[in-house]
């Protein structure tokens, strides 16, 4: 009987209610698509890029593509250092990188986990031209002219045959020709091969492969390219060096997120740092203790406050309210300055202590630069975080309660413990998360008044961000402080719903 | 429990009192720091304490010569001009989406609306410091990944001023889709349709029905835009450079390198901007609730 209901149109009705609904929520969506796709590009997915940094390593391996490959083979648990062929493939990959100056790049991003890569992959990078290696050249160009003449090696390198001969000699000419196109703009049919490429053919060769053109290289002495490694720096012998290569030479890596945690990764798997390097667990355990009794100050001042505006005549509560008010709408900047101008040792809440008696002029209080400055400064910024959603709370408890509770014989304190406090602790809790949340990520405050003992994790981050240069291990910690932060917003949506977020009142 | 009953007990009374003093001095706390930067400001020393001067009321204690450093020192006004740059056109892009994508939500049976929601409140959750590492980052890729693959930029945007506009305008949305939403609330659909049903097409029913309805809630949050923008300084320390340094950057470096005194005089001006802003934004609530036939609290 239902399905015979037509609409004016002609259509079943059911049919045309359809329609309209979905045209309905087409339109919703194409009002909010613009700012959901702005939102989307200019903030989701640079989070999105955070996160990835915190895993992402690719820099090992673009950087040293045959290192990585030769290292495959080589067992970091042993403490024997990497044979030959692990030489030979850092030589060619070292001479590439140099071009690039991504040596040194990739050198600060293991000395985080190493210290003293850095200097050493510079120190190489400075000396790796000047290896015994320009025999090669020599012996190849005595044998036969055409070893030195650059348009004979672009022609045997686009040749299908001699390639399929030459693997090692292929893929070191290839990348050594794009290398001379991107940094000097040169065109490889007119230059001669560098070194590492006729060291390359010199492998090639004496692993039997046929050359275009017959040498006999028997004759030649190999240079060892581990004895040249071993001579620039004792360190390249060291496997401790090798380990750390190896490790981090997967395109991703859990090893920030470990740092993160004060562990690192050994030979044998995860290990804990040395003492004297474990800084992060107590960094987050005190942002945590630090925002709980920031938190914890917040209502214990917030709560009279809040009790006070709703329960005065509404004029009196709306003049006082602007005392709330304004600080909220007063510059983060302005407050702090504030707080450093008072706190201050020769600043004008000592200078008080000190006229009226309390503190001696030689003994004035160390209020900034430590933790106490931290803890006022940001519960006086965040005070009204916290009054605001309990006086929004308070408003809807009906005063007729306690006067209720009174006159079945309750005392003042059992009727406000009994009654009114119960439901006052939704506001709590919201008030609660609200600053939680804020202080955990605070930057500025703790920067500026918080000396060295009275820094948050943020401050850290943003020191690995712009001072130490750790990406990789910035972005790890920003990780690990959004997880908790959206933890408690997904605590905030349960209990209090992000639509019922009310701003100023 | 306004006032005290004739009946109330000795206890009670010292309760009372003694009540009214504590929050008293919770007042004081929240108000005190920002209004003893006032006087200060004025100070014709280069200290940041009262000097002797200052407290017998002697003229002698006081100059406007910090203010006269801000507003003749060019690092200053460069600040100023660039703050007044970057934070207008940044809160127009946030009001201007913002208000679209509130009437969308706050429509019937829109899917995923709790998604979208919890997606467009975040860069207000997210903590600052997170979010302008993940912009800083992002905006030095010289390309947009999309599933499809890259979108190709002929710049980065680290560094520019549009790169700085993007972000502050990315912070301020959920101020705009709080307030928004809100004033919607109370929004009588059954107007719009009447309009239509008058001829009026969306586009004119929107302006000449919608809008002076919801104009105070979107004035406020654009308002709480703009404070976001004109008052932010991590996101923009991490993305943009010299050429954008705005006014709270230029006080954050003097406040970690040398402290100078004019930082009160800019303080102090920054303090009446608010005071004004707080006005306007108390006026706009309370016409709305009154246009929405609330009774105004």
């Amino acid at each position: 009987m239902s399905d015979s209901v037509i609409a004016a149109d002609g259509r079943p009705l059911k049919a045309s209610l359809n329609r309209a609904l979905r045209r309905q929520k087409l339109r919703a969506l194409a009002l909010i698509a613009p700012l959901l796709i702005f939102i989307l590009v200019s903030f989701v997915m640079p989070i999105a890029d955070m996160l990835f940094r915190s895993v992402e390593n690719e820099i090992v391996e673009n950087t040293l593509p045959r290192t990585v490959t030769a290292l495959e083979g080589w067992d970091s648990s042993s403490d024997q250092v990497p044979g030959e062929e692990v030489f030979e493939a850092l030589y060619t990959d070292l001479a590439i990188a140099v071009e690039y100056k991504s040596h040194t790049r990739l050198g600060s991003r293991l000395n985080y986990e190493a210290t003293g890569i850095s200097s050493l992959f510079r120190k190489s990078g400075r000396r790796v031209k000047k290896f015994d290696t320009d025999i090669y050249a020599e012996v190849f160009a005595a044998a036969d002219p055409a070893y030195a003449d650059p348009g004979q090696w672009a022609a045997w390198m686009s040749d299908d045959t001699v390639r399929a001969q030459l693997p090692v000699t292929t893929s070191a000419y290839d990348d050594w020709a794009q290398m001379i196109i991107d940094t000097d703009g040169d065109i490889p049919a007119e230059e001669t091969p560098w070194n590492f490429v006729y060291t390359a053919l010199f492998q090639d060769a004496a692993a039997g492969a046929s050359l275009p053109i017959a040498v006999d290289v028997s004759t030649v002495e190999p240079v060892s390219l581990r004895a040249e490694f071993g001579d620039l720096d004792d360190k390249w012998l060291d496997p401790e060096v090798w380990q750390t290569i190896k490790i981090y030479s997967p395109k991703f890596t859990n090893g920030y997120f470990l740092n993160s945690v004060d562990l690192m990764k050994g030979p044998e798997g995860v290990e804990s740092r040395p003492e004297n390097q474990q800084i992060y667990i107590k960094l987050f355990v005190r942002t945590l203790i630090m925002s709980l009794s920031i938190m914890g100050m917040c209502v214990l001042l917030g709560y009279p406050i809040a009790w006070l505006l709703a329960n005065l005549k509404a004029r009196t509560a709306n003049l006082l309210m602007i005392l709330v008010l304004l600080p909220f709408w007063t510059s983060l900047l302005v407050r702090t300055s504030a707080w450093k101008v008072l706190l201050q040792q020769q600043g004008v809440i000592n200078d008080t202590l000190v006229w009226i008696g309390i503190v001696a002029d030689d003994n004035r209080l160390e209020l900034i630069n430590n933790q106490t400055g931290t803890i006022i400064a940001m519960t006086h910024i965040l005070l009204p975080f916290m009054i605001l959603p309990l006086y929004s709370v308070m408003k809807t408890i009906p005063p007729s309660y306690l006067r209720a509770a009174k006159s079945l014989g309750a005392t003042d304190w059992t009727a406000f413990w009994r009654v009114y406090f119960p439901q006052s602790v939704p506001g709590i809790g919201a008030g609660c998360i609200l600053v939680f949340i804020l202080s955990i990520g605070y930057y500025i405050t703790p920067e500026l008044v918080g000396g060295t003992k009275g820094v948050f994790i943020s401050n850290r981050i943003a020191y690995h961000i712009s001072s130490s240069l750790n990406w990789g291990l910035a972005a790890a910690l920003g990780t690990i402080l959004l997880a908790i932060v959206m933890a408690l917003y997904w605590a905030y949506d349960k209990i209090v719903g992000i639509d019922n977020v009310k701003l100023g009142g | 429990m306004s006032g005290l009953p004739p009946y109330a007990t000795t206890g009670q009374r010292a309760w009372y009192y003694s009540f009214r003093v504590i929050c008293g001095l919770i007042f004081f706390f929240l108000i005190a720091p920002i209004m003893v930067i006032i006087p200060l400001s004025f100070n014709a020393e280069n200290f940041f304490t009262f000097t002797p001067e200052m407290l017998s009321l002697d003229p002698a204690g006081f100059s406007t010569k910090h203010y006269e450093d801000f507003f003749t020192n060019s690092d200053w006004q460069h600040a100023l001009r660039n703050s007044l740059k970057i934070a207008p056109v940044a809160t127009l892009l946030s009001v201007s989406l913002g208000t679209l994508a509130a009437i969308g939500l706050s429509q019937s049976h829109v899917p995923f609306r709790r998604a979208i929601m919890a997606i467009l409140i975040s860069p207000m959750i997210v903590p600052l410091i997170i979010s302008a590492t993940g912009m800083y980052f992002f905006y030095s890729n010289p390309y947009i990944p999309t599933p499809f693959g890259k979108i190709e930029l002929p710049f980065t945007l680290t560094g520019t001023y549009l790169g700085v506009v993007l972000a502050h305008a990315a912070l301020g949305i959920p101020f705009v889709i709080i307030t928004v939403t809100a004033t919607l609330v109370g929004f009588d659909n059954s107007l719009t349709r009447a309009a239509a049903n008058m001829g009026a097409g969306p586009i004119t029913t929107f302006f000449r029905v919608q809008m002076p309805l919801i104009l105070p809630g979107v004035v406020s949050g654009g308002l709480f835009a703009f404070i976001t923008s004109f008052d932010e300084v991590v996101v923009v320390l991490f993305v943009g450079s010299a050429g954008q340094k705005t006014l709270p950057w230029q006080m954050f470096t003097g406040l970690r390198e040398q402290i100078s005194p004019t930082i009160l005089a800019v303080a102090t001006i920054l303090i009446s901007v608010s005071i004004v802003l707080l006005f306007v934004v108390e006026l706009l609530r309370r016409r709305s609730e009154r246009l929405r036939g609330l009774s105004p609290s």
